[in-house]
């Protein structure tokens, strides 16, 4: 079993790094991109023995507690 | 006109107004305001913007001298140094970000500090910060105060270095109090040709009002007002209170910014701080006694949907408001645009008082803004200060039993205790070569910035003393003007004018009001004694959490005039031979030393209980500094270093020790003192001292000069070995090898760190 998680800025929150791609997306050539936004993602193998419950419990956890700033930063998990 | 749903008491409340405040805005208004003005009252009428409860002490300090070009009042100080050069300087604290979050919140206080600087028209030189933590071994909250401490220390790097200003001094401090507490003073330093100034006013009636830098988004929009009706849940979630920063965006910013203004298209300029577009346009118009009218749709946005309140209210970083002169705004559009940053006209000034806000074609504000300004409430809050004489002379330090009776033992605990140890760890992270002008570098009593262009420098330092000044709070702010002070002659710097930092928890509180009110006072006099008048500064209330307020803690910044660069000199012990010598005289100071805390096992709470400080007479004071000054003057001397946390023992060891280009010298020492015991002679902490070293010919001179100025000297010493052998009336009393105990006071802090 697998969780992938999402860890991304906050709406609101400004993201200099996305900026800097957007810009470089630009001078690339590409047209019409309105914004980008970048974030980190992570993949954590879990024991399989675990329940789906669990594993999204977990998941959560580590997402909230390590990955993810939750003062700034959003996060999503997604287990399969 | 403005459609607003019409304001409930929970509103009034939400937006932290009192009864008295909120009939003060009816009165203001004429009519009940709308939510949008509602909010403009509130972040002007808050303590950060208004100061309403320290304005009624702040007056009390000296602004004015021969060198002030411009008194506090602007985004920043501005001393004249010769020449037509001046330099532009202030310290502001960002306190409550970086509690919630260290990295951003540090990061963004340094960015609003370079702007605050560059706003004036002065290129930043310098940056320094003063760093306050709790106790890194604390059981309960030892974690937490570590992981604030790298995050802030990490966040002033990224901004810092990014930006290109070399950060080169400040000081990090732990007690208790801080713990959850931390406080994070920025402080910047930018040099401008006197003629270049710029001021934050609106001037010039029909005059084209722009906004310039980034984009706005829903940052940092007051917390206190997040609960208005027309938010929802999901509203709530999409508004951090915190900002997050763009050094990259804010060096474009800064360049510019000072093309602009070379360009002489521009009549007055202001940051976008606290309470952001609101605070520059009210502030702006009242200082030039204007009016001003904004279209709030032509704003450059990061979100769609947003109101005229959160833009109005929107704390985002690196933006400016520029007036133009008329006819000209193409040309500071063209020269942002060149920058890759937003320029756009906004509005314009207008006759009369009022500060007109439009969105979308609707009207939605209409205040007198000299009424905000002028009419903000001003309380003389209660004071009391019985608590702290009360309390005085319930312990004796005498009684106290010491960790160990070995003396060398005892040095060895200071040096490697939190406060007195290197902050290698800490200024290592910290760019503090980039523009190459930095002569002395972090961990010396002073920095020392040359300014191209002039054979002069600028010398600088931050400190503070919360521990002084929870004891004795007007002694305690004296003690540390006369330290900044003498930090500043020690590398040679004459002391010329200071910006300061007042951090305090609740004014609410009677006895927070009267160490404030006191520590005004000690304030003025040392600065009236030193003739540094005070040029910027900044103030911070509520500093508490859970119930528990912090130290009083003022940072003093004092900046020094070093006229001939070549005049510069360092702490450290240069030769083997050398005599060392004290300027000053030691006291029975060691009632609030790092002693009492480390060795006698005095907790904070006891030293305020026993109320001594060290006594300041300022007039010796001033006789050490001048001799110290008059010395370095003639070449006579080659190291001078102040003591102060850990007194005469420690200062010593610190000389000893290794630095750039001069590798680690052991010195013989023989104190006589029989009126004290050998712990306040070692440990003590009495003020107005320095220790100097010099060549052994240079003796007579020094002691003639020192005799003309009447001030205390003694020849203790000389640089000699590998070891430092200090004896007391003859006895010896510590004698160790001075390479154990450098490397006991180099590793001690990022030992406990990196663990």
């Amino acid at each position: 079993m697998k969780a992938k998680i999402y860890v991304t800025l906050k709406p609101s929150v400004l993201d200099p790094q996305g900026k800097a791609i957007h810009h470089s997306v630009e001078l690339l050539g590409f047209e019409q991109i309105q914004d980008i936004r970048q974030g980190k993602y992570f993949e954590i193998a879990l024991d399989s023995q675990m329940s789906e419950t669990e594993a999204q419990e977990t998941a959560e956890k580590i997402a909230r507690n390590v990955l993810a700033n939750p003062v700034i930063e959003d996060y999503r998990v997604e287990i399969v | 006109m403005m459609n607003n749903s019409a304001i409930t008491p929970e509103m009034v409340a939400q937006h932290g107004f009192t009864t008295e405040e909120y009939e003060k805005v009816l009165q203001i208004m004429g009519r009940e305001p709308s939510l949008t003005e509602l909010g403009i009252f509130s972040v002007m009428w808050s303590e950060h913007c208004s100061y309403k409860s320290s304005r009624v002490h702040l007056g009390r300090l000296p602004t004015s001298g021969e060198r002030v070009i411009v008194p506090p009042g602007e985004n920043a100080g501005v001393v004249d140094i010769g020449d037509d050069w001046c330099v532009a300087f202030k310290v502001e604290s960002h306190n409550h970000p970086s509690f919630i979050e260290p990295f951003q919140g540090a990061a963004t206080g340094v960015g609003g500090i370079l702007r605050d600087v560059f706003t004036m028209g002065a290129r930043p030189i310098a940056a320094m910060n003063s760093l306050r933590f709790g106790p890194l071994n604390d059981e309960k909250h030892g974690n937490r105060n570590s992981s604030i401490l790298k995050g802030c220390v990490d966040g002033i790097a990224h901004y810092g270095n990014a930006f290109g200003v070399p950060t080169v001094g400040g000081e990090v401090f732990f007690d208790e109090s801080y713990s959850l507490n931390p406080l994070v003073n920025a402080f910047a330093l930018g040099i401008v040709r006197k003629d270049q100034i710029f001021f934050g006013k609106a001037t010039g009636v029909g005059n084209p009002v722009l906004y310039v830098g980034a984009k706005t988004g829903r940052d940092g929009i007051h917390g206190a007002t997040m609960a208005s009706a027309e938010f929802d849940e999901e509203a709530l979630e999409k508004r951090p209170t915190v900002q997050v920063g763009d050094p990259f965006l804010e060096k474009l910013l800064l360049e510019a910014c000072l093309e602009a203004m070379r360009s002489g298209a521009i009549a007055g300029i202001q940051d976008m701080g606290a309470a952001g577009l609101t605070s520059s346009s009210v502030e702006m118009a009242a200082r030039a006694g204007t009016g001003l009218e904004l279209d709030l749709t032509l704003v450059p946005q990061r979100e769609t949907g947003m109101t005229a309140y959160e833009m109005l209210l929107s704390e985002s970083q690196e933006r400016m408001l520029i007036v133009a002169h008329k006819g000209r705004e193409k040309q500071i559009v063209e020269i942002f645009n060149k920058w890759d940053l937003d320029a756009v006209v906004v509005g314009k000034v207008v006759e009369g008082n009022r500060l007109k806000v439009f969105h979308n074609g609707e009207l939605m504000a209409d205040i007198p803004v000299d009424a905000v300004t002028d009419e903000a409430p001003k309380y003389n809050r209660p004071m009391d200060g019985s608590k702290f004489k009360a309390q005085a002379a319930k312990i004796k330090i005498e009684d106290r039993k010491p960790k160990t009776e070995d003396r060398g033992e005892a040095l060895k605990m200071l040096l490697a205790s939190p406060n007195i140890s290197s902050k290698r760890w800490v200024y290592q992270q910290y760019d503090h070569m980039v523009r190459t002008n930095t002569a002395i570098l972090p961990g010396a009593d002073a920095a020392v910035v040359r300014v191209k262009e002039t054979r002069r420098a600028i010398s600088m330092c931050l400190d503070g003393n919360g521990k002084f000044s929870a004891i004795n709070p007007k002694e305690g702010a004296k003690l540390l003007v006369a330290e900044s002070a003498r930090n500043n002659v020690c590398v040679g710097g004459k002391p010329i004018a200071v910006t300061n930092c007042l951090n305090f928890a609740s004014p609410e509180r009677p006895e927070v009001m009267w160490s404030f009110s006191e520590t005004i006072d000690g304030i003025k006099e040392a600065c009236e004694a030193f003739e540094t008048p005070i040029v910027s500064g900044n103030v911070s209330f509520y500093n508490e959490t859970e119930g528990r307020g912090i130290l009083p803690t003022p940072t003093i910044g004092m900046v020094g005039l070093i006229e001939d660069a070549r005049k510069i000199i360092t702490s450290g012990f240069k030769a083997e031979g050398d005599l060392i010598a004290v300027l000053g005289e030691t006291k029975n100071d060691l009632a609030a030393s790092e002693y009492a805390q480390v060795v006698l096992g005095l907790t904070t709470d006891e030293l305020i209980a026993n109320g001594e400080v060290p006594r300041i007479d300022l007039n010796l004071e001033k006789t050490v500094q001048q001799t110290c000054l008059s010395l370095i003057d003639n070449f006579l001397i080659d190291s001078a270093h102040d003591p102060s946390e850990g007194g005469l023992a420690v200062a010593i060891a610190e000389s000893c020790f290794s630095s750039l280009n001069h590798k680690a010298l052991g010195a013989e020492i023989e104190l006589k003192e029989a009126a004290l015991s050998a712990e306040t002679i070692l440990f003590g902490e009495s003020p107005s001292r320095i220790v100097v070293s010099f060549s052994a010919d240079k003796l007579e001179r020094i002691s003639a000069i020192a005799e003309e100025n009447n001030c205390p000297f003694a020849v203790i010493g000389k640089v000699s070995g590998e070891n430092l052998s200090i004896k007391i009336n003859g006895e010896a009393a510590l004698s160790a090898p001075v390479a154990e105990l450098e490397n006991l006071w180099a590793t001690s802090l990022e030992n406990k760190l990196e663990k």
